[in-house]
């Protein structure tokens, strides 16, 4: 065995009293309750104040523990029992009456209720685990590996489980190894892009000596996704100590977590998660006892999607406009205050941890050659089971959405996965087989993107979400290229004409051609990857747009200036009213012959009427173009 | 300015002034602190702002209006943050924007007359699996149809009144 340095001999007196306090707690059942952002949506705090008011009145020995994020967000709100002589059981679609039954049937009683589990989170002969379902297969956890299952207020649930060993490993021995081992890992950046981690890094080492600092970019700006937020609420350790150890390779003995002002819990949580790193000597001067001095803080961004873009998050931390510069020079020659500066992203710093403590080769084990580790995604739209996913690089989009995400919500027909949000692409059923990896999906026209993957069904207009994704981008053009300000414009007021039916043939090529000048000519990559949703579009989805055109037709029977709403009459029914009150407008009427219509000219299309019919007559439906109504209409008077 | 906002204004950008350092990279820390204790960026905060750090006044105008999270006008009693994310504008946010907008006669990025309602778009809050999602004063509601729409606003006191859907304001939500 080799001998304990000094910093081990510290990290293994911090891990002692953490695993102590942990085991005198085992003997307890313990509840643990998904709390992060979308469980508390969900209703977790009722949730929990259930379990703790029913474990008092019943006076049961057991303690009830606030988690983050599991994955399974489609299930909350989200709990795991652990009950000594049991197996840990996950329980989903948590209410307070279904509390009260598993405290009374199960924490009282030994009866753990299988039919409301939902798995066993250990091998047990009784209840399937995850690997016995098509997502666990897929599944591997790296960087969400303590997600859900630790309290991210508690920093000795994260040392109790290894968490600061590396950093402690680290010191014992140079930075040169961890930046030789992260060049090795052939890591690459996960906001996007994918350069690798090591050669970032390895600059900003080779700028020389001075000030350098850390910066983790969690400013998460596709409106679609979740995951960075998931993690720093989750597990904020894990990235911390990811932080700490680049600034220990480059030399850096300041850094910040650049968080979007809009996460207000992960703000909250990564504050509280220094400060216990400082208490117990991980964070600020003389780190473990060692020479290694670094203290990280929290800069809150203030929404605007181009501060996510490197150049422009440093001038905003600068108390400047978030504009991007141009390059070089990289910000590891001179990036924040003009300092040699590394940049990464949240999922990108959580890799680093794992990677020291189980080795390169493990890492690079896992994904593929050129794209080692896993994919994290939030997996959201009409997927049947939406939530935090990861998965090898190499995974199919096709394994992902149906293995992983059970398929299409509702047994609708697939349509397109959009991949990688404002910058990204639609990906049609055809396209889906392609691997998960930097490379693969830019050839097919989308990217990587941080990991917003949203599912879209047969109900969903592509040319809408085109228009939708290049609104966002004309509003968040920061407006120093012209080809972005304007161009992003001019193609949002053909994309908004050809969703109202006042497209024109040309209009295509005009896209087109408009696409690759605003690709060309910005500066950045807002403006060089804001046409990608329309390019993907227009080659998957082309007859989609040409309907439109030419037929003044939606599809999908989404865009509203081309349907007209219309009740059936052969299909309501005289003894049935329901859409009338729940027309916001009293556009619903009552025909002579007990069956109900709608005044066209007040409908406002709200969608509402046809959610409430009940399902025995799915009387009202969507007419597209809306000239079909006059046939429609013309056809019962004859 | 109603009477003792002014002093309000003043004593809340002191205080703020008296927790960070008065040097320009401060400037945004400072304007959200502000505007967390006045729940927006009144034109005078920002000129004692930039009094604070020598820095000329159009500086700190120009960035409150860069930035999206800094708002120039008092929003009303009731915030209602509508998720415009992907996943919740592909299954009806825009439709529960327009509901809003309909029923409180207003835009997006307005606050009703009375002061009672104001009216945003965010991006993914980060639940898509309840979309579509409505932020209510920072509470999560999740799954909201139009009628969910009117339940909420007659929850916070407003009273509705069929529309008849023609003639009235409608937003101007370029679609
Ligand atoms: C408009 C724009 C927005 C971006 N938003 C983000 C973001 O929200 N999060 C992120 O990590 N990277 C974002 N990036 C990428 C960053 O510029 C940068 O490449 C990345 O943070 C580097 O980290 P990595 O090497 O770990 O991927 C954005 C880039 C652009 C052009
Ligand atoms: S490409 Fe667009 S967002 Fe990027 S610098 Fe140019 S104008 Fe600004
Ligand atoms: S779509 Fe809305 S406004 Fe139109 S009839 Fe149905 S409920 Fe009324
Ligand atoms: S399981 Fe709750 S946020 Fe994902
Ligand atoms: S898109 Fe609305 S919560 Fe994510």
């Amino acid at each position: 065995m080799t001998v304990e340095t000094p910093y081990q001999e510290r990290y293994r007196k911090l891990k002692d009293s953490a695993a102590a306090g942990e085991e005198a707690l085992s003997r307890q059942a313990v509840i643990q309750v998904g709390m992060a952002t979308c469980g508390i949506a969900a209703g977790a705090v009722p949730v929990k104040e259930a379990f703790v008011r029913f474990i008092e009145e019943k006076n049961i020995d057991a303690r009830v523990m606030e988690v983050g994020c599991m994955g399974h967000c489609y299930a909350e709100p989200l709990a795991i029992i652990s009950k000594p002589g049991f197996p840990a059981l996950c329980y989903g679609y948590l209410d307070e009456d279904l509390v009260e039954r598993l405290v009374e049937d199960y924490l009282l009683n030994d009866d753990p209720c299988y039919e409301f589990a939902l798995v066993a989170l250990e091998p047990n002969d009784v209840f399937p685990t995850l690997s016995d379902f098509p997502r666990g297969v897929h599944e591997k956890k790296i960087v969400l590996e303590h997600c859900g299952f630790i309290d991210p207020g508690e920093i000795d649930h994260y040392i109790s489980r290894g968490g600061y060993s590396a950093l402690a490993e680290a010191l014992s021995g140079t930075p040169a190894t961890v930046l030789e081992q992260v060049k090795e890992s052939h890591l690459r950046g996960r906001g996007g892009a994918g350069f690798p981690a090591g050669l970032k890094w390895e600059a900003a080492v080779q700028a020389g000596g001075g000030t350098k600092y850390v910066i983790c970019n969690a400013d998460e700006g596709d409106p679609g996704a979740f995951m960075d937020r998931s993690i720093l609420e989750s597990c904020p350790h894990q990235v911390i100590e990811g932080m700490l150890l680049c600034a220990y390779a480059i030399g850096a003995e300041k850094g910040y977590l650049y968080i979007r002002a809009e996460y207000p819990l992960a703000v909250k949580r990564v504050r509280l998660a220094l400060e216990q790193a400082r208490e117990k000597g991980l964070l600020g001067s003389s780190i473990l006892g060692s020479s290694f001095n670094c203290d990280l803080e929290v800069f809150r961004g203030s929404g605007a999607f181009v501060c996510g873009e490197s150049s422009a998050l440093v001038r905003s931390m600068e108390g400047k406009m978030g504009i991007p510069a141009t390059r070089p020079p990289r910000l590891a020659q001179s990036g924040f205050r003009g300092r040699p500066t590394v940049l990464n992203n949240v999922k990108t710093f959580a890799y680093i941890p794992p990677i020291i403590n189980r080795g390169v080769d493990w890492f690079r084990s896992i994904g593929t050659e050129k794209n080692p580790g896993t994919a994290v995604f939030s997996l959201v739209g009409k997927v049947a089971h939406t939530g935090l996913v990861e998965v090898p690089m190499g995974t199919t989009l096709r394994e992902l959405i149906y293995d992983v995400g059970e398929g299409v919500a509702n047994d609708k027909a697939f349509k397109a996965a959009q991949i990688g949000g404002p910058s990204g692409g639609c990906l049609p059923e055809a396209a889906i087989d392609i691997p998960i990896d930097f490379d693969s999906l830019q050839e097919a026209g989308a990217i990587m993107g941080s990991g917003g993957l949203v599912v879209l069904d047969e109900d969903d207009c592509m040319v809408a979400i085109a228009r939708y994704f290049l609104e966002f981008t004309q509003q968040e053009s920061c407006g120093k290229c012209t080809f972005c300000r304007l161009g992003t414009k001019h193609m949002l007021d053909l994309l908004t004409a050809i969703t109202e039916g006042r497209g024109e043939p040309e209009d295509l090529e005009v896209l087109e051609r408009l696409a690759w000048e605003v690709k060309e000519g910005s500066l950045c990559n807002l403006g060089a990857t804001a046409p990608n949703p329309i390019l993907t579009t227009l080659r998957y989805f082309r007859d989609e747009y040409e309907a439109h055109i030419n037929e003044k037709r939606c599809p999908a029977l989404m865009c509203s200036e081309l349907i007209v709403y219309y009740i059936e009459p052969s299909k309501c029914s005289k003894l049935c009213s329901v859409c009338v009150g729940s027309c916001p407008t009293e556009a619903i009427y009552t025909r002579d012959d007990g069956l109900k219509a709608i005044d066209q000219d007040k409908c406002t299309k709200c969608d509402n009427c046809l959610k409430t019919c009940p399902p025995d007559y799915n009387a009202v439906i969507k007419l597209s173009p809306p000239g079909l109504l006059a046939e429609k209409e013309g056809g019962k008077g004859a | 300015m109603v009477e003792g906002e002014e002093e309000l204004i003043r004593t809340s950008v002191s205080e703020v002034l008296g927790e960070q350092e008065a040097v320009r990279e401060s400037l945004i820390p400072i304007l959200l602190r502000v505007q967390e204790k006045l729940s927006y960026l009144p034109p005078l905060a920002m000129e004692l702002i930039a009094g604070a750090l020598q820095i000329p006044a159009v500086d700190v105008f120009g960035l409150a209006t860069f930035y999206n999270q800094f708002r120039l006008h008092p929003p009303g009693k009731y915030q209602l943050q509508v998720c415009m994310g992907t996943a919740c504008y592909m299954v009806g946010g825009k439709i529960a924007l327009d509901c809003f907008e309909r029923r409180l006669g207003i835009n997006e990025g307005e606050t009703t007359p009375d002061r009672e309602f104001s009216l945003e778009r965010v991006a993914c809050v980060g639940c898509c699996t309840l979309a579509p999602v409505v932020v209510v004063n920072e509470e999560v509601e999740g799954r909201v149809t139009p009628t969910r729409v009117d339940g909420i606003l007659i929850a916070f006191g407003k009273k509705i009144q069929p529309s008849t859907g023609v003639g009235e304001k409608k937003g101007d939500d370029g679609s």
